[in-house]
């Protein structure tokens, strides 16, 4: 089964290409895969009806325990057949029905395939979970489809408010799926169905499962987005929301009902809501004057019915429900896709402009009525089975309570009366000649050929073939329904024929009724109109959603005020009341203390804290930088002292380029910062910064008291070598035990490193790497496009000469190549001393630092010809093709293998994540000093003032 | 374990510092704060390490009197992307400043009229506000392909004068806007 699912994936992932390729015709090719899933479900049917149920369990998320459990029961093989099969026919019949080069047909077939495979998927899941993931799959395609591009204002609204509501709907059906399948002890629908558990969460659990399913299947009072969903084309409204999604709950009701029917709640839910929405539907079909809300309408009174057999627990209600659904399936998307040819003919679908048509178009019209009959519940179509079985197995009692059984009785009788009427004036709507018309109105534009006509054509035959062979069908809805306990004396089996009986009777004046609706269907109509409220389930929704933005404007305008301190010093705090009083009143203080590790200790810290309290008070923006740059330093010598020398040097390193990244930014900006608080405001901020030092002070100071587990690094050391084959453990733990992490980390600065190049050039993420050329000075009688090779440094020249500093020139040949093999070794010997692909990354940014500030922003670009997003690119890739590599050959993610090379030299597979570590720390700072660096200094040449074009926007 | 005086004492005073300065309204200020909030972190990750010991390499030392190799992982990568996030801070001071010639955090203008109760982007959400194509339930999307809203309304205003179509689907046939 797994392999169906996967094929519809491959499938919808193709779809677009394909239609790129063979324009609409694609639809005909893609209509194979559920064809081919429908061959092969149908293939397993002599298994199936002999009681074996097909399984499959694929692992999925082991430690979830979470598998793709997958079983094709009775149920689940009528619904995966229905849906695979009337999904390849929709999909043969799109082939006609979009025009031959419209646009967004590629995304459609996409999105169709994928609901296919989704829905496939949900019938045949066996984990509450999957279904769930199914479910909601469904829900986004559903939401994709109605939706259309999103040009338009009403589809995108329909398609909001079917995702709104049945996604709430899922969310609570989720919650209950947890409850029922604890409260169960199994999260297999097979076992929680055989052996369901009990207690309160198990009323709440299924009561909540019943709001999902009421939503997908459009109950009342959440009806009202099934008709907006028309906005939908025609082929989603027959595929989507008649045979398919709109079933989903249906399904579910009709899953759980062997275990769950005799849950508290249960009935009065399944039957109140289902009656009513069947009544509700049919009366509202009756007023509709667009086919395909008429449908829409009777869609919903249907499933109402449908929700009633489903949902009632005894067996011949049950096998009754299972053949309704078979044939609602049939019948509705066949009225529908009749709906889209005429729709298509003539641009038409109000029945007050159609006339004449069934002389027209008399194909469309024997299918359509034929339908329409099997709807209607004329023998001897299978539409007249289902309803003849249920109104058998209710007149024998089909429910517990018998009371509950007569009333469900006359309500579903009088809703097949309201059926039988709006089915009439649905094939007098499309097809009759009504007077005050002209008898050829409207024009029929697109005669429909062959091919369109061959889907809804199949579908309504199968309904008339299967009434006759209705007995057939038998052994199938047994399967499923002989899981529910028989509540009349005996069970019926379906038939045409069962004799005069009083089932038929009920028939005969359901069917009487709904043509006495029908014959004074123009006084019925003017009642309606008459009796209709402004008020309905739909305006309620929009309501409520208003309600909803004004309670978020209101919550919004009374937590949000607009300043950043503000929100700070609110965080701050929270963290001063909460976190500070555990540590006042619960945290282990120690008993004793030591004043230092060494007196140099206390000397830097002293030295840092001097630093840290000039920096509050300095106004002057440069000497700020500068004891901030102190406090760095410093805390680089706390680091050697405590024994991190590979801490230290990342710290000078990195200290020092901050430094210069500073000064290439400071030089653009005034002098001082302006004061721009108030002494109170001031105060406030001392008073709170004040607390929150004393509070991370004693946060360090207890940190180490509160320890109560042994520290997992006690293990590294000894992991460091065995599996990681490295001697500097902080290096393994970057590159190997904890690579994940680094990962992340990296990735981040790839962002920051891509966010300053964004900022800083206005209106593109890049520049071209400038190279000194022979339109610059300096570049003398060369015409080379570049500097020449035999002088080094020659960029250089580019400087105005009160710019250049000669010794910071020789310094800068002397010393550029040796701190680039310095900052190799780093990389490579990092592994078993001091140093890694972080530190060697920074120790080769700082040499290209250097050739900048020595040579200007021309030499830059000689000294790494490079664009940074490429270093950047290369480096992630590297890292992360260490992983997949890894992942590739059958080791864990990031794992590292140990290759020996040659005698005692061996290579270390993460060494190529250091690599990936150090291109990265490289083309950050190159991007850093191109940006802040380069760019800054090519505005100044230039003058570059920001001319913005008429209606461009920058961001600021 | 005892803890030293010293390294509380400076993470105090760092984070003191630090938020002081990231409470302020200028850009520069803030960042400074940000880079005095992270060497005060780092400070406090180390410290939680126990005391000091010899450099975590094999071969320096027996295990046991080798410093914790996590804590100091933990910092060599949190030093860097410090590094990576003030320069992108940087990257928005310029900015800021290249364009408005200001570099302080202002107040959000979008909060403040939202909080002032002037309700310009609250909601538009009102079904009967809007056009009648555009209510949000399904009317009829091909209907009348060939001709524009507004001729298929005319034609469905003269041949049903007076007669109201269902609640929200068709375009209106009562004639006049809604």
């Amino acid at each position: 089964m797994t392999f169906l699912l996967v094929l519809h994936l491959l499938a919808a992932l193709g779809a677009p290409l394909l239609v790129r390729w063979w324009g609409r015709q694609a639809f005909l090719g893609l209509a194979l895969v559920p064809a081919a899933a429908c061959g092969w479900v149908l293939a397993q049917l002599g298994a199936v009806t002999g009681g074996d149920d097909v399984r499959e369990t694929t692992s999925w998320v082991p430690v979830l325990g979470l598998d793709v459990a997958l079983r094709l029961d009775a149920l689940a093989l009528t619904l995966a057949a229905l849906v695979t099969g009337v999904g390849a026919l929709v999909l043969v019949y799109c082939a006609r029905y979009f025009a031959p080069d419209e646009e967004g047909t590629g995304r459609f077939a996409a999105c169709l395939t994928a609901f296919a495979g989704s829905m496939l998927l949900l019938v045949l899941a066996d984990d509450v979970f999957l279904l769930y993931v199914a479910w909601e799959l469904t829900t986004v395609f559903s939401f994709l489809l109605i939706g259309g591009a999103g040009n338009r204002l009403a589809g995108r609204r329909a398609a909001g408010q079917a995702l709104v509501l049945t996604t709430a709907g899922g969310l609570a059906m989720l919650v209950g799926l947890v409850l029922i399948s604890d409260a169960s002890g199994t999260h297999l629908l097979s076992e929680l169905v055989a052996d369901p558990g009990d207690g309160t969460a198990m009323v709440v659990g299924t009561l909540l499962v019943l709001v999902g399913a009421i939503t997908k299947s459009a109950m009342v009072p959440f009806h009202f987005w099934l008709p907006a969903a028309m906005e939908a084309p025609t082929p989603v409204s027959a595929y989507l929301h008649a045979a398919a999604m709109v079933k989903a709950g249906i399904y579910l009701v009709a899953r759980l009902a062997p275990g769950l029917s005799d849950v508290p709640g249960w009935r009065p839910v399944v039957l109140g809501l289902g009656l009513t929405t069947m009544l509700v539907g049919g009366y509202r079909a009756l007023r509709q004057c667009d086919l395909k809300l008429l449908l829409a309408f009777g869609t919903v009174s249907q499933l109402g019915f449908l929700m009633v057999l489903v949902g009632s627990g005894s067996r011949e209600l049950a096998s009754a429900g299972l053949v309704m659904t078979v044939a609602h399936a049939l019948f509705k998307s066949t009225l529908f896709l009749t709906v889209g040819v005429i729709d298509h003919a003539t641009g038409v679908r109000d029945l007050r402009q159609l006339s004449g048509l069934g002389r027209r178009l008399p194909a469309v019209a024997v299918i359509g009525t034929l339908a329409a009959a099997s709807m209607a519940g004329l023998p001897p179509l299978l539409g007249f089975i289902g309803k003849e079985a249920a109104l058998t197995a209710l007149w024998n009692g089909g429910l517990p309570d018998r009371t509950a059984a007569l009333l469900v009785l006359a309500g579903l009788v009088a809703g097949s009366a309201l059926t039988v009427a709006y089915s009439a004036r649905f094939v007098w709507g499309a097809f009759a000649r009504k007077p005050g018309l002209p008898a050829a109105s409207p024009e029929v534009a697109h005669a429909p050929d062959s091919l369109f006509l061959a889907a809804p054509a199949v579908l309504a035959v199968l309904g008339l073939v299967a009434g006759p062979a209705g007995p057939l069908l038998d052994h199938l809805v047994a399967g499923y329904a002989d899981t529910l306990p028989l509540i009349a004396p005996e069970a019926e089996h379906l038939a045409l024929w069962h004799g005069v009986q009083p089932a038929l009777g009920l028939s005969a004046l359901s069917l009487l009724g709904g043509a006495a609706l029908f014959a004074v269907r123009g006084r019925v109509f003017a009642l309606q109109q008459r009796l209709s409220s402004r008020v309905s389930a739909d305006e309620s929704y929009w309501n409520v959603l208003q309600g909803l933005d004004r309670l978020a404007v209101l919550t919004t305008g009374t937590t949000q005020r607009g300043s950043l301190p503000a929100y700070l010093g609110t965080i701050l705090v929270v963290v001063l009341a909460l976190p500070g009083s555990v540590l006042v009143f619960r945290a282990p203080w120690p008993g004793e203390w030591r004043a230092w590790d060494s007196p140099v200790q206390a000397l830097v810290g002293v030295v840092v804290l001097i630093a840290a309290g000039l920096a509050i008070r300095i106004r002057q923006r440069l000497s700020a930088v500068l004891v901030v740059g102190v406090t760095g330093y410093g805390l680089g010598v706390l680091f050697a002292l405590q024994g991190a020398p590979d801490l230290a040097l990342t710290q000078f390193l990195v200290e020092t380029l901050t430094l210069v990244t500073f000064v290439l930014v400071l030089r653009k900006l005034p002098k001082d910062i302006t004061e721009r608080h108030r002494p109170r405001e001031r105060v406030v901020r001392g008073l709170l910064a004040g607390s929150m030092g004393l509070l991370m002070a004693g946060v360090g100071a207890v940190a180490l008291a509160s320890r109560t587990a042994t520290p997992v690094s006690v293990d590294y050391p000894a992991e460091a070598y065995e599996f990681g084959g490295g001697k500097n453990i902080v290096n393994v733990t970057l590159v190997d035990i904890r690579a994940w992490d680094t990962l992340g980390e990296i990735s981040l600065l790839v962002v920051a490193a891509t966010g300053v190049a964004s900022l800083v050039f206005l209106r593109r993420r890049t520049g071209a790497v400038q190279r000194a050329g022979a339109d610059h000075p300096g570049a003398g009688a060369e015409p080379a496009a570049r500097a020449p090779r035999r002088r080094w440094l020659t960029a250089s020249a580019t400087l105005a000469p009160h710019r250049r500093s000669v010794v910071l020139e020789v310094v800068t040949r002397v010393l550029f190549h040796t701190i680039v093999v310095f900052s190799l070794y780093l990389l490579f010997s990092g592994h078993n001393g001091p140093g890694g692909g972080f530190a060697g990354g920074l120790v080769a940014g700082l040499a290209l630092v250097l050739r900048y500030l020595a040579g200007g922003r021309y030499e830059l670009a000689e000294a790494a010809p490079v664009d940074p997003g490429v270093l950047l690119g290369v480096g992630l890739l590297f890292a992360g093709g260490t992983g997949a590599v890894g992942l590739a050959v059958g080791a864990e993610v990031l794992q590292t293998a140990i290759l020996p090379v040659l005698g005692d030299v061996k290579l270390v597979t993460s060494l190529f994540f250091d690599v990936g570590v150090y291109l990265i720390v490289v083309g950050l700072v190159l991007d850093v000093l191109r940006s802040l660096g380069a760019e800054l200094d090519r505005a100044d040449d230039e003058g570059d003032p920001i001319d913005l074009n008429p209606g461009e926007v920058v961001l600021r | 374990m005892t803890p030293t005086v010293v390294l509380p004492v400076v993470i105090g005073g760092l984070y003191a510092a630090g938020i002081y300065l990231l409470l302020d309204r200028s850009l520069t200020r803030v960042l400074l704060g940000f880079l005095l909030l992270g060497n005060a972190t780092n400070l406090l990750l180390l410290s939680t390490g126990g005391v000091a010991g010899l450099a975590p390499i094999l071969g320096l030392g027996e295990p046991g009197e080798l410093s914790d190799p996590l804590p100091q992982a933990l910092i060599l990568t949190a030093i860097v992307i410090t590094f990576g996030v003030s320069a992108f801070l940087l990257a928005v001071i310029y900015r800021s400043w290249r364009l408005v010639r200001q570099e302080v955090v202002g107040v959000d203008e979008e909060d403040r009229r939202v909080a002032a109760g002037r309700r310009t982007d609250a909601d538009d959400l009102d079904p009967d506000d809007l056009a009648p194509e555009d209510r949000p339930a399904g009317h009829g999307d091909h209907l009348g392909r060939d001709l524009s809203d507004a001729q298929v309304e005319r034609l469905l205003d003269q041949r049903f004068a007076g007669i109201a179509s269902d609640d929200v689907e068709l375009p209106s046939t009562q004639g006049g806007p809604r």
